[in-house]
C-alpha cells in the first residue's frame, strides 16, 4: 500500500492517573475511508483530539505525508489540512448555510465581507460534492433536515482544500434514507482523493462505506485491517474483546 | 470549468411564495412592527383630528429619538442574547457628563460629545468584562449598574438637580431643522446612495452567477420605501408654526440625519463586516462559534461596549430635548420602552436575529403609542398599560415563531 498520508506511531495520552492511549499505531490513507470503532471509552474521542490537536500526546510521533510533524495546537491541525466534523456538528441555526461554512475564516475584501465570493465558492464546494438537496444556500441551517446539517457540516471540512476529514458519528441521529445521503457523500469524499476518518458504531454503516477498519480496545489499536479481510463478527469481537481469531493483531505486526 | 447558470427567483408570484414560507418558518421580521404602526396611525388618525398633522408628526420623531438610539444599542447586546438594563441611565450620566462639561468647564460641544462617548464606552467595557470574563449574568450585572449608574447621575446633578445647557450645537439636534431645502437636498442624496448599492449589490452578484433577487420585486421595494420616505420629508417640510411670521417651523428635525447615521453604520458593520457576523453566530450558538475559532469573549464586550457608546449619544439627545439634565434623565420607563422598541421591531431577546431597523420601527410604535393615547387624554396608566400588552404580544411572536422555526 502507498504512504499513509497521516500515520500515528506510538501514541500515549494519560489523564492524571488514567492512561487512556496505550502505543497506539493509526494509518490514514488519502482516498480511502478508515472507519474508527470501538467500545464506549475505548479512546476513540481523546484519538482524535490528538490528531485535531486538542489535546497533546504524552509521547509518539506523527508523520503527515512520511514527515514528522507536530501537532500542539488546532492551528497546526487545520494548516496540515486537518478538518474534523463533531457529533453535535457546531452549526449556527440563525445564520445562512454560506455564512456557517465560513464561520469564523469569512472571505473578505478590505474590512468588508465579500459575500459573492463565498457564496460562488460554497456553491462550486456543494456541487462538487453532488449535493442535490439544498434547495437554496441563503436559508438558515434552523430550516434544514438533520441529513443536510451534516451535509453543510461536511462541505465546510472539505472548503478548504484540507487532505484529511475526520467525521464523529456522522449518522447517529440520522434516518434510514438520511443516513444513505450521508454515506454516500464520505464515499465520494474518498472518490475526490480525500483521507476520510470514520467513527461509528453502526457496523452496517462501517461495512457499507469503509476500506480500512481500525478497533480500538481499552487504549490500544486491537487491529488495522482490510475490510475484505474480515467479517462483521470479527470485528464485534475486536472491540469487544480487543482479539480475533484470524486477525493478525496490531502488536504482532511489528 | 462549467458555465455558471444565472437563475433568478421566478416571478413575483414565487417571490411572495417564499416570502410566505419564510415566515411560516418563524422568520417573521419586521412585519409585526410594520403592521403595527399602519394599524396604530389609521386608529389614531381616525379618532384625533391633531395625530396625523405635519407638527405631530414631527413631534412623534423628536419624541421617539432617544429611545430609538439606546434601542439601536441594545440590539447589540440582545444579539448576544444578553441584556443592559442600565442602558437608561448610562444615557442620563453621560448626558451628565457632557452637559456639565459644556456648561461648567467650557468645554466645546464636539469635546465633550466625544468625552461622554468615551465615557458609555468604558462604562459598557466594564459590563461587558464581568459579563464576558468573570461570567456574571448580564441580568444581574446590568441591574447592579441601573442602580449604580443612578446613583452617579444623582451626584453628579448635586444639590439643585438639574444642569441647564445652552450651547447652541446640542440644543439644535431636538429643537431645529433642516431647511426644506436642505431637507430635500438630504433625501436626494441619500436615496441615490441607497439605490447605488442596491443596484451594484445585484449587478456583482449577476456578475458572479449567482441567483439574484427578482428585479420588479426589488424596484417595487425601492420605490414604495423612497416614496413613503419621500412623503415624509415632503410633510415635514410644510409649515408647521402655528404663528409662521413669528418663529418658522419646517424641514427635517436635526435629530433624524443623527439617528439615520447610526442606523447605516451599525447596519454596515452588523451585516458586513466579519464582527457583525461573529455577534450573530454568538447568539445563535457560542458554542459553534468558539469552535470556529471566534474570540467570544471579546465579540461580548464589544457588544457591551458599542451598546453604552450609542447609550451616551441617547444621552445627547435628552440633554437636548429637556435642555438640561437632571437626576430622572434616562429614568424611569426609559429603558423598559428601549428594549420594547428592538423587541416590537423584532429583534429577538433569545438572541441570534435582530436588525437596526428594528429598533426604530419598534421605537415608533412605541412613541406612537404614547402619542396617539396622549392625545385622546388617556391617562399616564392607561399607555404603560397599552404599551405593556403590546411588548408582551411581540415578546410572545418571537417565542412562538422559534418554537416554529426549531424542526
Amino acid at each position: 500500500m502507498s504512504t499513509p498520508i497521516l500515520s500515528l506511531r506510538g501514541v500515549n495520552k494519560s489523564f492524571g492517573p488514567v492512561h487512556v492511549l496505550r502505543d497506539v499505531d493509526f494509518d490514514v490513507h488519502a482516498g480511502k475511508v478508515t472507519a474508527l470503532v470501538g467500545d464506549n471509552g475505548a479512546g476513540k474521542s481523546t484519538l482524535i483530539k490528538c490528531i485535531a490537536g486538542i489535546y497533546t500526546p504524552d509521547h509518539g510521533d506523527f508523520l503527515f505525508e512520511g514527515k514528522k510533524v507536530e501537532i500542539s495546537g488546532p492551528r497546526d491541525a487545520t494548516a496540515l489540512g486537518i478538518e474534523i466534523v463533531y457529533q453535535d456538528l457546531a452549526l449556527c441555526d440563525n445564520l445562512d448555510i454560506v455564512h456557517n461554512m465560513f464561520l469564523g475564516r469569512e472571505k473578505k475584501r478590505g474590512n468588508v465581507l465579500d459575500e459573492t465570493a463565498m457564496e460562488s465558492l460554497a456553491r462550486k464546494t456543494l456541487d462538487g460534492l453532488s449535493v442535490r438537496t439544498v434547495k437554496s444556500i441563503r436559508q438558515t441551517v434552523a430550516s434544514l433536515s438533520g441529513g443536510q446539517r451534516q451535509t453543510v457540516a461536511i462541505a465546510r471540512a472539505v472548503l478548504w482544500n484540507s487532505k484529511i476529514v475526520i467525521l464523529d458519528e456522522p449518522t447517529a441521529a440520522l434516518g434510514v434514507a438520511q443516513t444513505e445521503q450521508v454515506l454516500n457523500l464520505v464515499r465520494r469524499l474518498a472518490d475526490n482523493g480525500l483521507a476520510v476518518v470514520l467513527i461509528s458504531h453502526n457496523l452496517n454503516d462501517v461495512f457499507e462505506v469503509a476500506d480500512n477498519i481500525a478497533a480500538l480496545y481499552l487504549g490500544q489499536m486491537a487491529a488495522q485491517v482490510d475490510k475484505n479481510e474480515v467479517i462483521a463478527r470479527q470485528v464485534i469481537e475486536l472491540i469487544t474483546t480487543g482479539k480475533s481469531a484470524g486477525v493478525e493483531s496490531a502488536g504482532a505486526k511489528k | 470549468m462549467s458555465t455558471p447558470e444565472v437563475t433568478e427567483t421566478a416571478s413575483l408570484k414565487g417571490a411572495m411564495a417564499d416570502y410566505w414560507s419564510r415566515i411560516k418558518a418563524g422568520d417573521i421580521g419586521s412585519l409585526p412592527a410594520v403592521l403595527g404602526l399602519v394599524v396604530l396611525c389609521i386608529v389614531f388618525g381616525s379618532m384625533s383630528s391633531v395625530f396625523l398633522t405635519p407638527g405631530n408628526f414631527a413631534n412623534l420623531l423628536t419624541q421617539a429619538a432617544a429611545v430609538i438610539v439606546i434601542a439601536m444599542g441594545l440590539v447589540f447586546v440582545l444579539l448576544l442574547g444578553e441584556i443592559d438594563l442600565s442602558a437608561g441611565y448610562t444615557a442620563g450620566v453621560t448626558g451628565a457628563v457632557l452637559v456639565i462639561l459644556i456648561t461648567n468647564h467650557n468645554v466645546p460641544w464636539y469635546l465633550a460629545l466625544i468625552a461622554a462617548i468615551c465615557v458609555g464606552v468604558i462604562l459598557g467595557f466594564g459590563l461587558g468584562t464581568l459579563v464576558a470574563r468573570l461570567g456574571i449574568p448580564s441580568f444581574v450585572v446590568t441591574l447592579a449598574a441601573f442602580l449604580a449608574f443612578q446613583g452617579i447621575l444623582l451626584l453628579l446633578a448635586g444639590e439643585g438637580g438639574t444642569i441647564r445647557v445652552e450651547d447652541k450645537t446640542i440644543l439644535a439636534v431636538e429643537n431645529s431643522n433642516l431647511t426644506p431645502t436642505l431637507s430635500w437636498v438630504f433625501f436626494i442624496t441619500v436615496s441615490t446612495i441607497y439605490v447605488l448599492i442596491g443596484l451594484n449589490r445585484i449587478n456583482a452578484r449577476r456578475k458572479a452567477g449567482l441567483k439574484t433577487e427578482l428585479i420588479k420585486l426589488w424596484v417595487l421595494k425601492t420605490v414604495g420605501l423612497l416614496g413613503i420616505t419621500g412623503l415624509a420629508v415632503f410633510a415635514l417640510n410644510v409649515e408647521r408654526s402655528n404663528n409662521p411670521d413669528l418663529v418658522s417651523l419646517k424641514g427635517i428635525p436635526y435629530v433624524v440625519p443623527v439617528i439615520l447615521f447610526i442606523l447605516v453604520i451599525g447596519t454596515f458593520v452588523l451585516s458586513r463586516t466579519a464582527f457583525g457576523r461573529h455577534i450573530y453566530a454568538v447568539g445563535g450558538n457560542a458554542e459553534a462559534a468558539r469552535r470556529a475559532g471566534i474570540n467570544v469573549k471579546r465579540v461580548r464586550v464589544a457588544a457591551f461596549m458599542i451598546c453604552s457608546g450609542l447609550s451616551a449619544i441617547a444621552g445627547m439627545i435628552f440633554a437636548s430635548r429637556q435642555n438640561s439634565v437632571s437626576p430622572t434623565t434616562g429614568g424611569s420607563s426609559t429603558l423598559l420602552y428601549a428594549v420594547g422598541a428592538a423587541v416590537i421591531g423584532g429583534t429577538s431577546l433569545f438572541g441570534g436575529k435582530g436588525k437596526m431597523r428594528d429598533a426604530i420601527l419598534g421605537g415608533l410604535v412605541v412613541a406612537v403609542i404614547d402619542n396617539g393615547m396622549g392625545l385622546l387624554g388617556y391617562a399616564a396608566g392607561i399607555k404603560f398599560i397599552v404599551t405593556g400588552l403590546v411588548l408582551l404580544i411581540s415578546a410572545g411572536v418571537d417565542a412562538v415563531s422559534r418554537r416554529g422555526a426549531s424542526v
